[in-house]
């Protein structure tokens, strides 16, 4: 189920500006624990972005990327009132979807 | 021979003017990376995780809990049972009740074993957030903080007991012991300095206090994990390898209290990120 993001999405000129922050752990699967264990890998795969129903990024994400991921880009278009959905999914299985109002 | 000297004259002046690049571009190099760390910061500024935390200490504090089942919210954190707002600005205080000097950290501890019927040893098993867990009362922290954002630093010297914890905190700030002989004046009491990337502030200046405590408690990148203030003393002594102060003790509250009145006039901006 994963805990919720935090998006916010507001239009600059004829662009829309997301920044979103995650909550995962993301966990490479190198580290080890005090007693010496390895600490399974826990990350997010995959990342997609939506724009009422059009898909405007798919990203893969990996162990390269912080706990607590933080993501921002632009895309054309979007007036105010619009929908930004954004989803992850981590190599769980587990997956979040959140929305949020373009401002 | 005019030809020559001029020649030689010329070279002389180049040889001078790339000695002075030279010097100039190494005095320009700890500016440059200062410059990057500050734009690197403000990135961070924009998706600071520890509102997570905050929206946890939100809901901590009216959840009722402990073996009283009320929540936190007729804690007097000293501006009356209940009041959060701007609270932080003027910790640690004298509180009546208690008869001690406390910070945020202490004073939430007397109100989750006076209200809610916590035993202390419960609370104070976990000051600190681990990746095995979080701590409640980090949380919690986050959350009262948050509501002292834009607050002006205003921690007063009114009673002979805050007088008392000012100079004790003052003379813990210089007393050097340990196996390195160290004291938190060594760090801290001069301009410019840091360890690795992270700046050092200078607390004996006004300035230097008021960035510094203004922007603690914080969530620090490397870590993961939000960090109070008592965590971020917690962890100086650490490093200066001294024995573990006692957590919320009187020692670290006069310390707290040294550094939150230097930083008396600044507007509070916690919770910070830090690298």
């Amino acid at each position: 189920m994963g805990d919720p993001m935090k998006i916010r999405a507001a239009v600059r000129g004829s662009v829309t500006e997301v920044k979103v922050l995650m909550q995962h752990p993301m966990e490479t699967g190198f580290r080890k624990d005090d007693t010496g264990a390895a600490v399974p890998a826990w990350f997010i795969t995959e990342v997609t972005a939506k724009h009422n129903d059009r898909v405007v990024i798919h990203a893969l994400f990996g162990t390269s990327i912080s706990k607590n991921p933080y993501l921002a880009f632009r895309f054309k278009g979007g007036v105010p009132g619009d929908r930004v959905t954004l989803n992850w999914v981590d190599n769980h299985g587990d997956q979040r979807t959140d929305e949020a109002t373009i401002t | 021979m005019a030809p020559h000297s001029a020649m030689g004259c010329r070279r002389a002046v180049l040889a001078a003017a790339a000695m002075l690049a030279a010097l100039v571009s190494a005095a320009g190099e700890p500016d440059r990376t200062s410059e990057a760390i500050a734009k690197y910061r403000e990135m961070l500024d924009e998706a600071n995780p520890a509102e997570f935390d905050e929206a946890r200490g939100a809901q901590l504090w009216k959840t009722p809990r402990g073996p009283r089942q009320v929540s936190l919210e007729r804690c007097d954190l000293g501006k009356g049972p209940g009041v959060v707002k701007g609270v932080y600005a003027e910790l640690p205080r004298l509180f009546a009740d208690s008869g001690r000097v406390q910070d945020l950290e202490s004073r939430l501890i007397s109100c989750m074993t006076s209200l809610q019927g916590i035993p202390e040893g419960d609370i104070v098993a976990r000051p600190f957030s681990t990746d095995a867990g979080r701590s409640d009362i980090e949380a919690l922290v986050a959350y009262v903080v948050g509501q002292s954002r834009g607050a002006t630093m205003n921690v007063s010297l009114r009673d002979p007991a805050e007088h008392i914890a000012y100079a004790l905190g003052e003379r813990l700030f210089y007393y050097r012991a340990g196996p390195y002989d160290f004291s938190c004046a060594t760090c801290h009491s001069q301009d410019g300095r840091r360890i690795r990337l992270q700046d050092l502030p200078n607390l004996t200046t006004k300035l230097g206090a008021q960035r510094a405590y203004t922007t603690w408690p914080a969530y620090r990148v490397s870590q993961g994990l939000f960090r109070s203030f008592q965590w971020r003393l917690n962890d100086c002594f650490r490093q200066q390898r001294f024995p573990e102060p006692v957590y919320a003790s009187e020692a670290t509250i006069a310390l707290t209290l040294f550094i939150a009145v230097n930083a008396g006039g600044a507007v509070y901006n916690g919770p910070g990120i830090k690298r």
